[in-house]
């Protein structure tokens, strides 16, 4: 498979690294348009998704990066071309599950891609017209009609506007407009790495602190060489699995309450406070702030804490799996989730999908299996996949992982290994690349760092999962019913704020 | 004299009691859910503190939208009139009233639709369509039911057939009683916009059926909204109440009335605590099933 991508006419080589690696910029190779165009977009036929693609300068000339993962061959592949004049032809119309990058470079540069099927802003920066006014998809007919939900919402959520096409009470299409949320958190980054950086990075998505906080300082110490030391990277993992099962017990618990199953929503609710209570034993903050940073982590945990912690999660998941199996034995829940939302795994491909969504339409993605870093090469977490791609999969496979991680926590807590939780950080190296992937509770978080000449970031570029999963969102909601919207959407729970940045 | 004293306390009842019932369905929620749940007075202090506030009425909206409400709440206050309300027949009873009860509740309903579509908001028009169509299905439901029990007692006033008579054809037709008792309590649900039909608690519009039709509604509006929807509720707990416990005359037939009374509102929390939402798609089939056992009754009683 590898071999053919390399040998396809007209290809140059790529750059193969691994997640958490850095090598100097003049490594990756620099193709043609013609060329780099069809590298990225065979990436599927190849056994690869693109996991980043954006604008950056290289050598002052417009440039285009691609990260390419493979998740067969556990390899990331990195590639460039230098774009010279205003436009290139898209990509999207040969592999769509780039078409939001490229809206991306279309909006943060001067460059056009052409061909693109639906070019629209995607955060609506200052400049670049009025957030939220563009053209929208719409469906004529006399018996169709719209209905716009947003972007203030009757609960306290984030902002984020949905359009929707709707034929009685049969949604014809979807579509999500976002950007409301807007805060040029990548260019905040630039000069960097500031001491504020890491905070920056932990409120890319408040509900993912983790998840962007490790991320971000797998960059780091990758550009900086640093060696973490292994107690740091444990309690760390340790950190990402008990964010990703409050999160999953909370969306359980969200996803109840949106069909009226009152007794589950509540327990839920009250188990996921649970959780992020243990979060807060680890290092004071229940959501994780304040804990990451480079070269370790700022807080230990004594043994009795961490023996505690394996008391209270024991307690803990007890409870989740009453109330999570009191869903799966209520006839009437079962018959709002399954066959709700169906996303098939062949378009979860084509769009990319990531995380909790695409292992639900029974695709392996799952970085901690296929592209491990940090503790999770020490320790393996099987990737749980469903094969039906319903809500149902999106609930039920959320229960899995809760199992998986707190399995792995009740194992890795007892047994942390021994010594320092924080290493030294060199400066960072001039003109490198570092790509680093960590598998948040949504999903794929990438972030992908380039150093100028003193060692400074010349680009930022953060890839939220959710940025890849809304429009399965919008995929999973055709032919729905208007008023199963609202399932859907808590199936997929994505981030608005993460997708803005 | 006996007379007028039991006709005050009736309207006492009447104006006062309703709330409660959702006081106590709110409680019972809260219990099953292992939460202490608002004290069971909340939805007085609801509409109490609704009523003090001020309304902002939105300019494309006509004379309908303040009309909804009022008209919803005096049809409810009539459909209460009408069904007999604790020991002895109703305040206002005649022939046919079963009838008129059915078109009394349909008024409102005209009248809440009508005020939802008048906001042209493009959710109340989805919520007005929704309410219209599952009101269609169950109201053939509801007069079926009525007509059941009107053909086994053999009177055509609700305050008779819903009087003694009742007690033997517990006795003799037993089976379409319980029929009709079944499609009630499903017609109860949906038309008081309860779990498994709408859920009261939601805030997502595109979710819901008679919630989304009085979003526009605020302040004094929608403290009246709320009353009537909570006398609605009333006058279909007394009917289910009176048609399953046929014990009359007395302080024992007020207990037994009473009692009964909150016994269905703890029965319709516990209902809503342990069932999920049906699709929409699937709720007309759950009324067509409330129409299917109340026909059934129909049969059972013409054969």
């Amino acid at each position: 498979m590898r071999a053919e991508a390399i040998a396809l006419p007209g290809t140059a080589a790529v750059l193969a690294m691994s997640n958490g690696e850095a090598r100097p910029l003049a490594h990756v190779p620099r193709h043609d348009v013609a060329s780099f165009r069809r590298l990225v977009a065979h990436a599927p036929a190849t056994g690869r998704r693109v996991s980043a693609l954006f604008a950056c300068a290289i050598d002052e000339r417009p440039s285009l990066l691609a990260v390419l993962a493979d998740d067969g061959g556990g390899a990331l592949e990195l590639a460039r071309t230098t774009v010279d004049g205003a436009a290139y032809p898209a990509i999207t119309p040969d592999n769509p599950e780039v078409h939001l990058f490229e809206r991306e470079i279309a909006e943060q540069t001067s460059l056009v891609p052409e061909g693109h099927p639906w070019m629209k802003p995607v955060r609506f920066p200052p400049g670049r017209g009025e957030i939220g006014v563009a053209p929208f998809y719409r469906i004529e007919g006399g018996e169709v009609h719209e209905v716009a939900v947003g972007p203030v919402h009757a609960g306290v959520i984030e902002p984020g506007h949905f359009r929707f096409q709707c034929y009685g009470e049969t949604i014809l299409h979807l579509e999500i407009s976002l950007g409301y949320q807007h805060r040029g958190i990548e260019r905040a980054f630039l000069g960097g790495p500031h001491k504020r950086s890491a905070v920056l990075a932990e409120t890319l998505a408040g509900d993912t602190t983790i998840g962007h906080a490790s991320a971000y300082c797998q960059t780091v110490e990758a550009l900086a060489g640093a060696v973490v030391p292994p107690r740091a990277l444990a309690l760390r993992a340790c950190a990402l699995e008990l964010e990703r099962v409050a999160n999953h017990v909370g969306d359980l618990g969200a996803l109840s309450g949106d069909i009226g199953f009152l007794p589950a929503a509540a327990f839920h609710g009250r188990l996921r406070g649970d959780y992020l209570n243990l979060t807060a034993e680890l290092c004071g903050s229940r959501f994780g702030r304040g804990l990451v940073r480079p070269g370790g982590v700022r807080f230990d945990v004594a043994r009795e804490v961490a023996g505690r912690i394996v008391e209270r999660l024991a307690a803990a998941l007890r409870d989740t799996e009453d109330t999570a199996h009191l869903m799966w034995d209520t006839a009437s829940v079962q018959a709002r989730f399954e066959e709700t939302g169906h996303v098939p795994t062949d378009v979860a491909r084509q769009l990319g999908l990531v995380g909790v969504a695409a292992r639900a339409s029974n695709l392996h993605r799952d970085v901690r299996s296929t592209h491990p870093h940090g503790y999770y090469r020490f320790v393996h977490v099987p990737a749980s996949t469903l094969p039906q791609g319903d809500v149902f999969a999106r609930a039920y496979l959320r229960f899995l992982e809760v199992r998986r991680s707190v399995e792995l926590l009740r194992r890795e807590l007892p047994i942390l290994p021994e010594g320092p939780i924080r290493g030294e950080v060199p400066e960072l190296r001039p003109e490198h690349v570092a790509v680093s992937l960590v598998e948040g509770w949504r999903g794929e978080i990438c972030h992908v760092a380039l150093t100028d000449a003193r060692g400074r970031f010349a680009t930022y570029k953060v890839v939220d999962p959710s940025f890849h999963n809304w429009t399965g969102l919008a995929y999973a909601c055709r032919g729905q019913q208007v008023s199963d919207f609202p399932l859907c959407n808590k199936s997929f729970n994505l981030s608005y704020c993460g997708h803005d940045l | 004299m006996g007379i007028v004293i039991a006709a005050l306390l009736k309207v006492a009842i009447i104006l006062a009691a309703p709330p409660l019932l959702l006081g106590v369905i709110a409680r019972v929620k809260a219990r099953i859910a292992g939460r202490v749940g608002p004290p069971l007075l909340q939805p007085y202090f609801d509409i109490a503190k609704l009523l003090r506030k001020d309304s902002v009425i939105s300019p494309t909206t006509s004379w309908l939208f303040v009309a909804g409400p009022a008209i919803a709440l005096v049809a409810a206050l009539i459909a209460a009139a009408l069904v007999p309300v604790g020991d002895g027949g109703a305040l206002w009873a005649f022939d046919g009233d079963f009838i008129a009860l059915a078109y009394v509740l349909g008024l409102a309903r005209f009248f809440t639709v009508a005020a939802a579509l008048d906001t042209g908001s493009s959710f109340e028009g989805m919520g007005a369509a929704r309410e219209a169509t599952f009101a269609c299905l169950a109201e053939p439901a509801f007069v079926l039911g009525l007509l059941a029990v009107a053909h086994a007692t053999g009177s055509v006033s609700l305050s008779a057939f819903l009087g003694p008579s009742l007690a033997s054809v517990w006795t003799g037709a037993g089976a379409s009683s319980v029929l009709v008792a079944g499609g009630l309590l499903v017609v109860l649900l949906a038309e008081n916009s309860r779990i498994p039909v709408d859920d009261p608690t939601t805030h997502l519009e595109l979710t819901m059926v008679h919630e989304v039709m009085v979003l526009d509604h605020g302040g004094p509006l929608l403290g009246v909204v709320l009353y009537g929807a909570a006398i609605k509720l009333f006058v279909f707990a007394t009917l289910l109440v009176k048609l399953a416990v046929p014990i009359h005359g007395g302080a024992l037939a007020w207990l037994a009335y009473l009692g009964g009374l909150a016994v269905a509102a703890i029965a319709i929390g516990v209902i809503e605590s342990v069932t999920a939402r049906l699709r929409m798609s699937h709720v007309p089939a759950f009324l067509l099933a409330a129409t299917l056992l109340c026909g059934l009754a129909v049969v059972l009683q013409a054969r």
